[in-house]
């Protein structure tokens, strides 16, 4: 295939967003019977930061993994800066790749782990040794490991060893970064504090950058775009906002954040649900539907204002929020309220009305 | 009072404060039996081995050691296991990875084999390896067409010992091989290392530690190989006198103090190469986990 065929830097100059680089078209692999992955296309900007969220299962690392060069899919395109980047083998690609379990060089110090990329490189192409010791130095610091790099891997905490195999990507000066559930094998403090340092590092370094994860909170927060994969299919991709505003489908709803659902009808831009009337969201589909809302994002009401008729069968506070157990059609509800939006003399007995402030709406489907 | 009555009761098991509290019963009891057990099967013998020879005298031991065919068998037991664990240390290597890295039909037939030199009796050995190296065998005529003197040489011994240390050095690699971190050869190779880099650099110091240790027990199993190079030695006093052999002669001969003596070299020798073998070891393995 001719590299110049396709000037995808030219394609959308009228959105003043950077170029796109990397194009992942109707790429699919399957192991034996199980396909991991079915027909994915999407795409990521240069220097953008993308996040692939899904389930385990969902294919996520597998397309990482082809991204890397470490897969073959069985069909599909993946171009970079315009270029087939399946005919370069990995060596010659310039992927940073981040392993879940860092995959580091147990013998080797930190800084010989830093220099591996730079001291394989053919002897013409190589750096100086001093030009080699400068770099591992920079690359220290800015994963703010100074001092650590005549410690071997086994000397270091996780979250230490998590920026020595960043750093270590890093200096290779890669094309791309990407990252297999950077955060999975950390507890639950060391991780929130490396994200935001991650997004920053992220955007001093100015690498196009996909990361794996099944932390909708991560992805939601660190990436400037989210794809959501189920089943070896993109669900959604779009900016936090939008997948956690307009889900495109109940599982991405479900997936970004707790979800409450009930049946209803959607009939001349009127929604139904049980006794409860109101406008049907824009483009609602037609007839019968599932009903989505956000637990926190509910109104209660006395019994002779609008909502669904619920009957309180818990109340407990936590923190801030009290969360009101209701029972509502015959289901049980887990709803969240605070400050002025709890509902005066709420106990266990009192009936009131629950009003879903921002019900989706989707076609019904049969199964659960 | 018996052993179990002191240990049962708390406060007189504190007297003892270099004893690390367990809660585990039976300590007492259990590092008695593993004493006296270490003591009769092996200190005793070795301890009857080193106040032996000196019935000779000081001087006496020194003639006995200092004689040239005593010399040069100890010369030639530990300088061909040297040579034969070495030799030993890359094809070991070699074969552990064929077998662990590769799928092809034979393979658990191979693999088996491996294990055969550590199986056969080692006389069974010795015959069957004179018999092709002889000069009328099949492998010992076609080097004595080339001038190489294979059976009844030191190149003979070098090849029983390369022979019977080889699973030491295979069977100590392989689980370390089909451990190994599969990630870290991928990471290796998208930071652009290319296959021999990834070997050299990434897969084989990974493997120092036990390759060390295989090559160790081959060297101590080499030292103390009677059976499977007495035949194909010659066994030439001065030549291709292995010293395993001349401690039997000495016995033979009724000098029993002069075996022991002989003895009590080799077991000083061969412990402080283990020792030496060891502390590398344990350098590689403390640079790697620590």
């Amino acid at each position: 295939m001719p590299e110049n065929s396709l000037p995808t830097a030219d394609t959308d100059p009228a959105k003043g967003a950077s170029p796109l680089s990397l194009e992942i078209s109707g790429v699919s692999k399957s192991f034996g019977r199980f396909p991991a992955l079915n027909g994915v296309s999407l795409q990521a900007r240069d220097k953008e930061f993308l996040a692939l969220l899904g389930p385990s299962g969902s294919g996520k690392t597998t397309l990482l993994r082809v991204l890397a060069g470490l897969e073959r899919p069985d069909a599909g395109e993946v171009r970079f800066d315009g270029e087939d980047f399946l005919s370069i083998p990995v060596r010659r690609r310039k992927v940073g790749m981040v392993f879940q379990h860092y995959a580091l060089f147990r013998h080797m110090t930190v800084a010989q782990n830093i220099a591996f990329g730079l001291s394989v490189r053919p002897r013409r192409e190589r750096p100086s040794k001093s030009d080699v010791a400068d770099r591992v130095a920079d690359l220290l610091k800015l994963v703010q490991l100074e001092g650590l790099g005549g410690r071997f891997p086994a000397q270091l905490s996780g979250g230490q060893r998590q920026r020595v195999a960043l750093a270590r990507a890093l200096a290779i000066e890669p094309r791309m970064l990407l990252l297999d559930e950077p955060f999975g094998a950390l507890d639950a403090q060391v991780r929130r504090e490396l994200r935001r340092w991650l997004r920053d590092l992220h955007d001093r370094a100015g690498v196009t950058t996909v990361f794996v994860t099944h932390d909708q909170e991560e992805a939601l927060d660190l990436a400037d775009r989210v794809a959501i994969l189920k089943d070896g299919t993109l669900r959604q991709l779009g900016t936090p906002n939008e997948v956690y505003e307009n889900p495109a489908d109940p599982f991405v709803y479900d997936f970004l954040g707790a979800a409450c659902r009930l049946p209803g009808v959607v009939e001349d831009g009127r929604l139904t649900v049980a006794d409860w009337e109101t406008k049907a969201p824009k483009d609602a589909p037609q007839g019968r539907v599932d009903v989505f809302f956000r637990p926190n994002e509910v109104m209660f009401a006395p019994l002779d204002g609008a909502g669904l008729a619920a009957e309180v069968t818990a109340v407990a506070a936590r923190g801030p929020d009290v969360r009101i157990e209701c029972l509502i059609e015959g289901k049980t509800f887990e709803l969240e309220a605070r400050g002025p939006g709890i509902p005066s003399g709420v106990a266990p007995g009192l009936s009131l009305r629950v009003k879903p402030l921002r019900p989706k709406v989707y076609p019904a489907r049969v199964d659960a | 009072m018996t052993a179990q009555a002191i240990l049962a009761s708390p406060t007189k098991a504190r007297r003892r404060p270099w004893v690390q509290h367990s809660i585990l019963p039976g300590f007492g009891l259990s590092l008695g039996i593993t004493l006296a057990y270490l003591g009769v099967i092996v200190v005793l013998p070795l301890v009857a081995l080193a106040i032996r020879p000196w019935e000779l005298g000081p001087a006496g031991v020194f003639h006995a050691l200092a004689a040239p065919r005593v010399l040069a068998a100890l010369k030639l037991s530990f300088g061909l296991s040297a040579l034969a664990a070495l030799l030993n240390a890359p094809l070991g290597v070699l074969l552990a990875w064929t077998l662990t890295r590769y799928q092809f039909p034979g393979r658990r037939i191979l693999d088996a084999l491996v294990d055969l030199p550590f199986a056969l009796p080692t006389a069974v050995a010795g015959i069957a390896l004179t018999a092709i190296y002889a000069p009328n065998g099949a492998l010992g005529a076609l080097a004595a067409k080339v001038g190489i003197k294979t059976a009844y040489s030191p190149l003979g011994i070098f090849i029983a010992l390369v022979f019977i240390g080889l699973p030491f050095v295979v069977r100590s690699l392989q689980p370390v091989l089909q451990e190994l971190d599969h990630e870290v050869e991928e990471a290796a190779t998208t930071l652009g290392a290319n296959s021999l880099q990834r070997a050299v650099r990434v897969i084989l110091p990974a493997l120092g530690p036990s390759l060390i240790s295989g090559i160790s027990l081959a060297f101590a199993r080499a030292v103390g190989e009677y059976g499977s190079v007495v035949f194909i030695a010659g066994n030439l006093p001065g030549k291709t006198e292995i010293a395993p052999l001349l401690i039997v002669i000495k016995l033979e001969s009724y000098d029993y103090a002069g075996a022991a003596a002989v003895g009590l070299a080799m077991v000083a020798i061969s412990f402080g190469s283990l020792v030496a073998i060891n502390g590398l070891q344990l350098m590689l393995a403390r640079r790697g986990r620590a």
